[in-house]
């Protein structure tokens, strides 16, 4: 079991989660009309053998996601935060 | 033969008070509690006990532990049968039924021994050189006897009426082991104010104490040891355990086994699986004894040093009389004092030209003698040993014996951190692989990490249990531990070369591994450890090579002209020891594997004839039985009913979500293909979300209760996915929406009344609302209240008949879907289910799950328009891909079946009339239903947009049942293309 | 290569197994190659063997950064079938399939393929109508299959769970007889003989950190062997694709997940087909040696690590129990993790790629073993020439941009839950 360090609810194991993929994509805004940006945002990955930074919501706890840096090799979990948080810090706009 | 005949008078942790009767192969025998299977077999003087895997050699008890590789027995029978398990840690009861196995017609004579002497042709692998012909599928031939022949015991044959939990656990310190290192370990993290897990495997702590005389110094402290642990509150001790592996977040898991001598409550969990999460772990597992490779060295008596002490000093029995004890190193050398000081002659061959001073001035005192520099080169006997050969510097020489004691040095156990993937890293001071570098959170303690003497071990512990607490932030002082010096000073300096002599000489004796398919995989270059294992299957049995992965590696290391950690070293993965299937699942069996979820109105259709169907997890009414005698005249009769009079049909399912905030009507906007903004308060509007990716993701209505509130429902299946598709839009996309989503899914019990009487039934039953077209108009709201509880009505129609959804509290859901029936019974309103439902739709065209199959576009499903010029919503760039616009792609259309007596199938293929049905044809049918109104088969068909015109004809194909039949495209608005019986 | 038989087993039999020969040279890298194949898994060596036996390309090496066949074919459940439902999926499968069904006497390895029928559970009438979709799809197709009712099912599989306490009661089943297992570690080894025979170098522990360049165009590798050139580069590192993709400057839509595999102590016959279980995430076949194999779901998040976490293991018990009470006292005996090249469309991909000089085979998700042999010859076909071979002309990389997804299961792009 991976465990999350939930910022709401404490740690817990990661299957009260669901994983969300890769949060160091960056979406374009709702209306942008750019093909190639949004292919690039639902397709490509950079898919790292180390550090990557994935959201994870708590499902059944709170439902906040989070962005929750976990390294792939070991599961090594080094940060977590509020995604709500780490967007508005993105894009400040 | 007498029982207990090979046990001692007195001595040993047994209790000779409680006598346990057991049977193997029938045979009834004696032992006692305190007893293992195997200890009690050898009391008995039972020397064979099992059949190897591929030679049926005769094979006895070799160790005193898990790493057992011979000793196998099945156990009780029909669902109660439990195969492979080692006697050595089989705790025995009383009345216990214990087989042997691998073996026909008996144990004594076992017809497939004859292996051994084809054995020349059935070196490592031949499987892979030969059964290749003389025709293609050949193998298929040759296959049958093999797998006849391979496996071991076999299989229950029903359901297991026993019980198994599976439950969480936490601690600040877990401790893996029990033996002086995990004791002193555990003492020193509670002291230090810790709340610590002590795990142990065995029924007893003390691990390799254990193997003391009863009466010693060591016994001592292991009871002055486990009083102390008792008297913390704060520690538990979890014996009969095993952790049989570790996990990511400092999980490990366990397996307890219920004490088999202890009282069986009704329902008490023959196992139990812990998940305990620590703060911090301390492995302290301890050492596996390695065997000796010389020819025939796995016949039966020929055991491991340390457990021929153990089962001398524990179990009080004295297996042989005349032995030979052969080792690499300094560790047997009590084993032979012990067994001399019992009564036995027993001479040590000792593999080094010098052994230690002391020992020998020791083994003088005790009449031991001494054979320097020698080894054992062969062995002889069947299924009892009766002599062996050695070899040293006075040349060979034979000598009689009754028992064989082998100890190639010592290999720590590094199973369970290298679960985790910490990599072993070779120690050529010890002669062994210990764990790499620990991640923090992980500590060693003891033989695990190299530390042999007892002494060092309850230091190492110590200063473990220390350091474990203190990472949580316990540390108040611990004194100091009791000592204990036992003198058995850290060993194994030696790496043994493999002896060859004229028989076989076994590596794994499981997998019947021997030097030559060593050899030979090492020839054919199978060198890498991972070839040597995979080609020779050694490791691979159900001990996993605890015993025979050193020794091979040290083989194929001595052929290619290697070091050890040049050779490499294998992967150790969990389970540490087999667990059952049964105790992982605990309680998630049969009824309870999956949740069921039930409607407010469950229990109504349950009592009035409903057929259920489990939609997801959901349990939904199929058909009423009152409407037909099965499914296909039941639907039928429902849609008509509802068509003609009115239907009430359960759709507490939906998924249901409070949409709030100021800027809710934005954020709709955006999640839908189709406009929200303008939606008026009061107004309901069926809604399609697309994936980013431009497909068809779930469809819906959602209403306007207020400027800033909406209530959205979803489709059954994708309920939970679309919330959080919402929260993810909104926390991570655009967190600058000042909106919040709930589920309310729960809350509400939902109902749809259809039909040309639905009107009058609603009239009916709320004679104070006002539900006239002016007040409720299609795609209105109304809400109100009855009996001080919500209702909310929603003219909305799926059947496309004029229908209402009405919606309550969940827990009134029963008494409100009663007050609709009883108020509609003069208009014939009956309950319909999902059957008749998806006819209703088919008829109408709406799209549901088999159209919404994850690959569907808007325009595939003809809903193109709803989207109209808008943009900016989710999906709609990736839309516009050109595969997606692609003017031949599958689109919707209807069919209808043109030919008497047949009918039209979901996924059948569909062709042209005039082409060869062969390929993935122009299309297939997703949905069909019979129409009453139109007196035949209609269905929605998804096809290729180039040959999919209105009138034009194709051929349905199901090959499934050789049925071929034509039909016409027509549009899929089967019935009442203005839809004007919503208002009728 | 000398010839294995069971001829040759009898001659060595009597000259005490000392005339066995190396199954493959232990090669060491020469300057350059006319391809160089990264990855000597299944698919690399297979490829290996197609370049040199249909296209008489022989100048090939094939390299390996741990040792042939260590990685997801030596990992893999075994399970062969050609059931796939979309234009593009079927006819590629089943031509894997027929090449399986050679393969022992082509390569002259005996890799153990056992057509002994895969049947997935079917538990509504719903569901049973979507494999007869499937079922008719193959038979279109020229492949075999078969829809079973309840009684059929039982009398084929009569250990699964018919009772009345079963939680999904079983409705009936897809059924094709030519599916099975083989030994994987032997098609690794077969390929990889079979290659050396035709002359190509099988270099071990040669992990590849680099590649050479002139201009725009791959020309070679760099290793840990040194520098090696090449006139082509074929990539068949599924798992690791993201990772050697970036060193050569490749976007790729892949994500690496893993996927446990389990199996228990061996047992006397139990399990004689490959039963997969319709109502949840499990399927189950019994090896030669007498261990169930089984499989479930991904682990569910981006990993590397070859290893998976306790949470799916006590789910796929779960599954396990579901369909086969009687296994509850069988004893799980080991269980691993693959690290798979996940997809956003669960498809995967082989092609030439935008760098000229570069080929790419990956992102084979859950399904690569079975693929194995036609993945070898097409990729081969495709480097030999340059241009895609027609069974695998769906599974270009520019089919996310274009919209030509093969989205077998409609989940959408999420990659861990393909």
């Amino acid at each position: 079991m991976l465990r999350i360090e939930c910022p709401c609810c404490g740690p817990r194991d990661h299957d009260e989660f669901r994983y969300g993929g890769d949060a160091s994509v960056t979406r374009p805004a709702h209306d942008d009309p750019d093909p190639e940006a949004w292919y690039r945002y639902v397709y490509i990955r950079t898919n790292p053998a180390g550090p990557h930074r994935e959201y994870w919501q708590h499902v059944t706890g709170c439902r906040q996601w989070l962005v929750v840096e976990r390294d792939t090799r070991n599961h090594a979990v080094a940060s977590v935060d509020f995604a709500r948080k780490s967007t508005l810090r993105k894009s400040p706009a | 033969m007498s029982s207990n005949r090979k046990r001692l008078p007195v001595g040993g942790r047994i209790s000779r008070e409680v006598p346990l009767d057991f049977t193997f192969d029938g045979r009834k025998l004696i032992g006692y509690r305190g007893d293992t299977l195997a200890s009690a077999l050898l009391a008995n003087g039972v020397t064979l006990v099992g059949r190897s895997f591929k030679y049926h050699r005769p094979r006895g008890i070799f160790s005193a532990g898990p790493e057992e590789p011979n000793a196998l027995v099945t156990l009780g029978i029909a669902g109660r049968r439990e195969p492979n398990l080692p006697a050595t840690t089989l705790e025995l009861a009383n009345s216990m039924d214990v087989e042997s196995q691998n073996r026909w017609p008996s144990l004594a004579f076992d017809v497939q021994s004859v292996n051994g002497l084809l054995a020349p042709f059935l070196s490592a692998g031949f499987y892979y050189k030969t059964f290749m012909g003389p025709t293609r599928r050949a193998w298929m031939f040759y296959e049958h006897f093999i797998r006849k022949a391979a496996g071991l015991g076999r299989a229950g044959t029903g359901p297991d009426p026993d019980r198994y939990e599976v439950r969480h656990a936490f601690a600040d310190v877990a401790i893996v082991g029990g033996g002086p290192a995990g004791l002193s370990a555990a003492r020193a993290a509670a002291a230090a104010g810790a709340r610590v897990a002590l795990i142990e495997q065995d029924f007893l702590l003390g691990g390799q104490l254990l193997a003391e005389p009863s009466d010693s110094a060591a016994a001592a402290w292991l009871r002055q040891a486990e009083a102390e642990l008792k008297g913390f509150e704060t520690v538990v001790l979890m014996k009969r355990t095993t952790a049989f592996g570790s996990y990511d977040g400092n999980v490990i898991g366990l397996v307890e086994q219920r004490d088999p001598t202890g009282p069986k409550p009704n329902g008490e969990a023959r196992q139990t699986v812990t998940m305990l999460r620590a703060r911090s772990i301390v492995f302290a597992t301890g050492a596996i004894e390695r065997p000796m490779v010389f020819s025939n060295n796995d016949r039966p008596g020929v055991l491991l040093a340390s457990a021929a002490r153990t089962y001398l000093n524990r179990f009080a029995v004295l297996p042989g009389k005349k032995i030979i004890v052969a080792t690499t190193n300094d560790g047997a050398w009590r084993t032979a004092f012990d067994y001399a000081a019992a009564g036995a002659e027993v001479t040590v061959a000792d593999l080094r030209a010098v052994p230690p001073a002391a020992l020998a001035a020791e083994a003088a005192r005790l009449g031991v003698m001494i054979r320097a520099g020698t080894r054992i080169v062969d062995l002889h006997g069947g299924h009892a040993v009766r002599h062996v050969t050695l070899n040293g510097p006075e040349g060979q020489s034979s000598a009689a014996c009754d028992l064989v004691c082998v100890s190639g040095g010592w290999s720590p156990t590094v199973h369970l951190t290298s679960h985790l993937g910490v990599k072993p890293v070779y120690r050529d001071d010890i002669g062994g692989f210990v764990p790499g570098a620990f991640p923090a959170g992980r500590l060693g303690a003891g033989a695990m990490i190299g530390a042999y003497a007892t002494a060092d071990a309850i230091e190492d512990g110590h200063r473990a249990g220390i350091d474990a607490a203190a990472s949580g932030g316990k540390s108040a002082p611990v004194p100091a531990p009791a000592k204990l010096d036992l003198g058995d000073t850290a060993t194994t300096l030696l790496r043994e070369a493999p002896s060859v002599g004229h028989g076989k000489a076994f590596v794994d004796f499981q997998m019947d591994v021997t030097t030559r398919d060593i050899e030979l995989a090492h020839r054919e270059g199978y060198e890498s450890v991972e070839h040597l294992k995979r080609y020779t299957t050694l490791g691979m049995g159900t001990d996993q090579g605890k015993t025979s992965n050193f020794p091979a590696l040290a083989a194929m290391a001595a052929l290619r002209n290697a070091t050890i950690p040049e050779t490499g070293v294998t992967t150790f993965r969990p389970p540490y020891t087999p667990v059952a299937i049964g105790a992982l699942a605990g309680r998630a069996i049969g009824h309870h594997f999956k949740p069921i979820r039930r409607t407010p109105m469950h229990d109504w259709h349950m009592a009035n004839g409903a057929e259920m169907l489990e939609v997801g997890l959901w349990m939904r009414p199929y058909f009423y039985r009152q409407s037909g005698h099965d499914v296909n005249e039941a639907y039928v009769a429902e849609m008509r009913n509802v068509r003609q009079a009115a239907g009430l049909m359960d759709i507490s399912t939906l998924g249901k979500i409070d949409v709030q905030g100021p800027d809710a009507a934005i954020f709709l906007d955006r999640v839908y293909a189709n406009g929200f903004a303008k939606l008026a308060v009061g107004r309901a509007r069926y809604g399609v979300m697309l994936r980013d990716d431009g497909i068809v993701f779930d469809d819906g209505t959602t209403t306007r209760l207020a400027e800033n509130r909406f209530f959205m429902t979803t489709s059954t299946a994708k309920a939970a996915d679309v919330l959080s598709r919402l929260e993810f839009l909104l926390d991570t996309a655009w967190p600058d929406l000042r909106v919040a989503v709930t589920s309310v899914s729960d809350e509400w019990a939902a109902m749809s009344v259809a039909g040309p009487n639905s009107r009058a039934i609603l009239n009916a039953a709320f004679p104070a609302l006002d539900v006239s077209d002016a007040a409720l108009s299609h795609m209105g709201l109304l809400e109100s209240g009855w009996g001080g509880r919500a209702l909310r009505i929603l003219r909305l129609s799926y059947s496309g008949e004029r229908a209402y959804e009405v919606y309550t509290g969940a827990t009134a859901g029963e008494q409100l879907w009663s007050r609709l029936l009883e108020a509609g019974r003069p208009f014939d309103l009956k309950p319909y289910g999902v059957e008749a439902l998806g006819a209703l739709r088919v008829e109408k065209s709406h799209v549901a799950g088999p159209e919404i199959d994850g690959r569907t576009t808007l325009d595939d499903l003809g809903l193109g328009r709803m989207a109209g010029k808008r943009s900016g919503f989710v999906g709609d760039v990736l839309r516009r891909r050109p595969a997606l616009r692609a003017p031949n792609r599958q689109r919707l259309v209807g069919l209808e079946c043109i030919e008497d007596g047949k009918r039209l199938r979901g996924g059948a293929i569909l062709f042209l009339p005039d082409e060869k049905p062969y390929g993935h044809g122009r299309g297939r049918i997703t949905s069909v239903t019979f129409s009453p109104e139109r007196g035949h088969y209609v269905g929605l068909a998804l096809l290729a947009g180039d040959v999919a015109a209105e009138g034009s004809e194709v051929v349905a194909v199901y090959p499934m049942k050789a049925e071929t039949v034509r039909a016409r495209i027509v549009s899929p608005v089967f019935l009442d293309p203005q839809g004007e019986r919503l208002h009728g | 290569m000398a010839r294995y038989s069971a001829l040759s087993i009898f001659r060595n039999a009597l000259s005490g197994q000392k005339n066995w020969q190396r199954a493959w040279r232990a090669a060491e890298p020469k300057p350059s190659y006319d391809v160089i194949v990264i990855g000597g898994g299944g698919h690399g060596l297979a490829t290996a063997f197609y370049l040199a036996d249909n296209h008489g390309i022989r100048n090939v090496a094939v390299l390996e950064k741990g040792y042939v066949g260590g990685g997801n074919v030596g990992r893999n459940t075994t399970v062969i079938r050609s059931n796939y439902l979309l234009d593009g999926n079927t006819q590629f499968y089943e031509f894997s399939m027929k090449l399986w069904e050679t393969m022992s006497r082509v390569l002259n390895f005996n890799v153990m393929f056992s057509q002994r029928g895969q049947l997935v559970t079917a538990h509504s009438a719903d569901q049973l109508d979507g494999f007869s979709h499937r079922a008719n799809v193959m038979r279109l197709n020229g492949i075999d299959a078969d829809i079973l009712d309840r009684e059929e099912v039982r009398r084929l599989v009569p250990y699964l769970d018919f009772s009345d306490t079963a939680r999904f009661p079983i409705h009936g089943a897809i059924f094709q007889g030519r599916a099975g297992t083989a030994r994987h570690d032997a098609v690794a080894w077969g390929y990889a003989r079979a290659a050396d025979s035709h002359g190509v170098d099988i270099i071990q522990n040669c992990e590849v950190t680099g590649f050479l360049r002139d201009g725009d165009s791959i020309v070679g590798v760099e290793t840990t062997k040194g520098r090696i050139g090449a006139g082509k580069v074929g990539l068949a590192v599924a798992g690791h694709t993201s990772v050697l993709g970036a060193k050569a400057g490749l976007e790729l839509p892949i994500e690496s997940h893993v996927l446990q595999a389990f199996v228990t102590e061996p047992l006397k016959p139990l399990v004689d087909h490959v039963v997969a279980y319709g109502a949840d995430h499990f399927y189950v076949s019994q090896s030669d040696k007498g261990g169930l194999v089984f499989g479930g779901n991904l682990d569910g998040y981006n990993s590397y690590a070859q290893r998976g976490n306790l949470g799916v293991v006590r789910e796929v018990a779960e599954a396990a129990i579901a369909l086969m009470p009687c296994i509850s006292r069988v004893r799980l005996l080991r269980h691993w993790g693959g690290v798979m090249d996940m997809t956003p469309d669960a498809s995967p991909i082989i092609c030439p790629t935008p760098i000229d000089g570069l080929y790419l085979n990956g992102g084979w998700c859950y399904g690569g073993f079975k693929a194995t042999p036609a993945s070898g010859w097409c990729f081969a076909h495709t480097i030999a020439t340059g241009k895609p071979h027609p069974l695998i002309a769906a599974y270009g990389l520019d089919r996310f941009r274009t919209g030509h997804t093969l989205d077998e299961a409609g989940v959408g792009p999420s990659a861990w839950l393909q």
